[in-house]
Formats: C-alpha cells, structure tokens, sequence
C-alpha cells in the first residue's frame, strides 16, 4: 500500500506507481497487484484511483468529438476520411447532403480526395468505425486557413475551462478557430500576422500543458505582444 | 582467466570490458511522423519514426483480433564502406522481423484489432551492434508517439573476444571476435524480449554474458528515461519569461 511518486510527478511507460489496492485509472495497468504507467505524463493519486495524465497521446474517437480530416477515398455512396484515428472513418452521403443519395449522383463534386473536412463522430459501428456528420454548423468542407496540430491529450488545455482559454485567443487575435479533438486545428485570421501568433499561442500550450498557471501566461503573453506592436 | 591477463586486456578503442559505447538520444526529429527518435550509440546513426495506430494497408495483412506491429529496418547505402545496395537484404528482413518480436510484449495490441504500428529504423551510419541500438530508438520514438507501453524496451549485446567476455561490441568486436549475443530486456517488468547467439560460448560463459547485457541494458534504460523526461520537464527558460513579462507588464 503506498505510492511510488508525489502527485503530479512526470512517469514514463513502465514505472511503478502504486503497490496495493487502488483502482487503475486512465493509462496504467495492473499487474500481479502492482499499477504501472503505460504513456509519458502526470501521475494522479486523487480518490483511491491511479491515473496518468497523458502528455503525449494518440487519438481515441469518442462519439460527440468535432474531428478535422482529410478525404482519402470516394467510395459507393461513402467517403473514408483519415482523422488520425486507428481506423479511417466513413462519412455516407446521407451525413453530407440534404437531398437522397441517387447512384447517378457524382460524389467527386461534393467531396473529392484530398479535401480537408471538419465533421462530427455521431456513430462508432461494431468494428468500432466511426460514423461521420458534416451536417451542422462550421462543419463541412474547409476552404480558408491553415491546419496546425497539437497532442489530442492537450486539446482540453487549449479549450480550457469552460472554453475559457480558447474564448480569450478568439477575442484578443479576432481569429475564426475551428479545435479537432484529434489534434487538428483550423486557424483562419483576418491577417497573416494574426494566425501567426495563434499558432505561436498552441505551440506554448503544447510545450506548457502541464505546468499550472496556464492561462495566466498566455493572458500576460498576450498583453505583452499588445504592448510590443504598440 | 587469471588476474595478469586481466590487466593486460585491453579493447580496440580502449574501453573498459563492461564499458558502454557514448549513448545520446533524441525525440521529436521527424516532424511528420507520430513519434520519433535519432540515437548515437557510439558510432552508430540511426533514425525511427513511429506511425500509428493506423488503418492496415494491404488489408489482407491485418488481423481481425488484435493489432500489428510492422517494423521495417533498412541500411542506407552509404550507412558502411564499402557502399552498399540499397534494396532490402536477407539481414535486413531478418532484423526487421527480429525488431518487431523484440518490441512487440511491451505492445498492447490487443487494443487495435485491423490496425498497424509502423516502426520504420533507418540506419544513417553503422558500426556494429545496430540492432540493439535500433531497439533502445525505437522503444523511445514509441514513448514519444503515445503509444501506451508495458514498459520500456533496453537492448544491448555482450560478447567474447580474445577469450574475454566484452559489453557493447564495437564492428571490429563483432567481426573478428569469437561470439555476439544482443539482448533485449524490460527493466520494470524483469522480461527478456530478445536473445540472440551468434558464435560459440560455454554455457558459463553464456550466463555471464547475458547478465553482463542485462547491466548494459539498465544503464541504457536511464539514458532512455533522461532523454524522455527531460523533454516533458518544466521548460527551463519558463522562470525567466514568466520574470520579463511581468517587467513588462508594469
């Protein structure tokens, strides 16, 4: 019964984080009654569990997540879109035009390969596939700005507590920002000079994600940046 | 082996026998790729990139119940004198199919059914021991990809030469030397994931080789875990900026 770390303490894969009873919460494992780390990040002892925060991570889909991703196939009714998931996803044209799907229809005009899409996971299928939705508001085709990408177990720092962190980038750079929970970022500025520092913003929260006082410092980045252009 | 011999002993480039070759490892050196790492094992050169977990292409070669690990180990031409092909060898698919077994118990494959981790090693410059050293870069690029992991893998070999057991072999050690046994071992779960013998030792010799590896491999464990963690510590410049943007702040 003890742990091997302080809270918050950086693990790696394969340390030993807790001998005993105690759950084995996100990103350990138990074995022969002993919890191990299985990614790089912040141990959490809190509430009889043991858990890493993850601070590199792959993307796990989750129904409900707003993904960016690329068209890598027209298929018969369907596109297979790459999100950066373990499996390419399916969106049917049922998820990505008002009208009834026709086999005479020309897929291509709609989505052809290579075109980058915001959508929504509505649906994970038996084989665990997700099921895309490009239906609803600023999902669909992207045409303007640029992509930046970030680890998907960083991307609630960048939205921040209710959304404050990405609240206060909106205002203060005026940029349209679209947050892929797979780690993609749509950013498109009124100005070059903007989308460069949102970018600059995302690289300091990657680098920062674990460091508490998070969005002080980007409050106090921003400030400064003002006063310099000034 | 008597004491006097011993002391007369001494290795081609002057190192004690259960000394390492200088480790240094890096992450994060191929932009694209989900994780990665470059290593320098003494002489050697070498960079993985990691990708996935991904969709399996061609299909056929996925498995319905678990994940694969497709691990691809190619020398570049100029990686030894003299030049070599730069189609895939026998040793190459050899290496290959040897690094894939080496990593894969510290996998949790199971999680991705349908689905592939590629770990693709590029030799840039070789001189003996690369697989091991293949090994201890490819369990970093994983760690750095996000891959969950069992544990770290560490590799190194021990061998003989002029009748003295030797740690980390050199290419000359390993060319004329009389046997090679790479190993590859996870520190925290006390596993070996890869044992390999080329040349002859008595079975004395073989145990003390392998324990003699096993201590090279935890050092090299330490290197991997620095390198890992340093990278993820609190940025060292963070105090300072936190100090000027409050200057200017005022």
């Amino acid at each position: 019964m003890s742990a091997k770390f302080e809270s918050r303490d950086i693990v790696l894969p394969g340390d030993l984080l807790y001998e005993g009873r105690a759950r084995a919460g996100d990103n350990t494992y138990r074995r022969e009654g002993k919890i191990y780390a299985t990614r790089i990040g912040l141990v959490d002892y809190t509430g009889g569990r043991v858990s890493v925060i993850a601070l590199r991570s792959s993307y796990t889909p989750i129904v409900g997540d707003v993904v960016i991703g690329t068209v890598v196939d027209v298929e018969l009714g369907q596109w297979k879109v790459d999100i950066g998931a373990e499996k390419e996803a399916i969106l049917t044209v049922n998820e990505a035009i008002d009208r009834p799907f026709r086999t005479n229809m020309n897929l291509v005009r709609i989505l052809d390969v290579g075109d980058t899409i915001a959508a929504k996971i509505v649906d994970l299928d038996k084989r665990r596939t997700p099921i895309l939705s490009i239906r609803g508001r600023d999902l669909g085709k992207l045409e303007n700005g640029f992509i930046v990408t970030m680890t998907p177990s960083k991307i609630p720092r960048l939205i921040g507590k209710k959304g404050s962190m990405i609240n206060m980038i909106l205002k203060e750079t005026g940029c349209h920002i679209i947050i892929g929970q797979n780690g993609r970022i749509l950013v498109n500025g009124p100005n070059r000079e903007m989308e460069d520092l949102v970018t600059t913003i995302i690289e300091k929260i990657e680098a920062e994600a674990h460091i508490p006082g998070l969005t002080n410092r980007i409050q106090a980045f921003l400030k400064s940046y003002k006063e310099k252009k000034e | 082996m008597s004491k006097k011999s011993k002391k007369k002993f001494k290795r081609i480039d002057g190192r004690a026998a259960d000394e390492l070759r200088p480790l240094k490892i890096e992450t994060g050196v191929v932009p694209n790729a989900a994780g990665s790492a470059y290593i320098e094992m003494g002489r050697n050169k070498i960079i993985v990139g990691v990708y996935g977990p991904r969709e399996m292409h061609p299909k056929r070669l996925s498995m319905p119940n678990k994940g694969v690990l497709r691990a691809r180990y190619h020398m570049s031409p100029f990686s030894v004198d003299p030049r070599r092909s730069p189609a895939p060898s026998r040793r190459d698919q050899e290496i290959s199919m040897v690094l894939g077994y080496a990593l894969e118990p510290a996998l949790f494959l199971e999680r991705y059914p349908r689905s592939v981790i590629d770990v693709y090693v590029e030799i840039i410059q070789a001189d003996g021991g690369t697989r091991c050293a293949s090994v201890n870069a490819a369990s970093v690029a994983l760690a750095d990809a996000g891959i969950p992991l069992k544990d770290m893998v560490s590799s190194c070999a021990a061998g003989k030469i002029d009748g003295h057991l030797i740690l980390d072999l050199g290419d000359y050690e390993d060319k004329k030397g009389e046997a090679d046994v790479p190993v590859a071992y996870m520190p925290n779960l006390d596993q070996i994931t890869l044992l390999q013998m080329d040349g002859i030792l008595t079975p004395e010799e073989t145990e003390e080789a392998i324990l003699m590896a096993l201590e090279g491999c935890k050092k090299i464990y330490q290197v991997q875990k620095e390198v890992l963690s340093k990278k993820y510590a609190r940025p060292p410049e963070l105090e300072s900026t936190e100090e000027k943007t409050e200057e200017e702040g005022e």
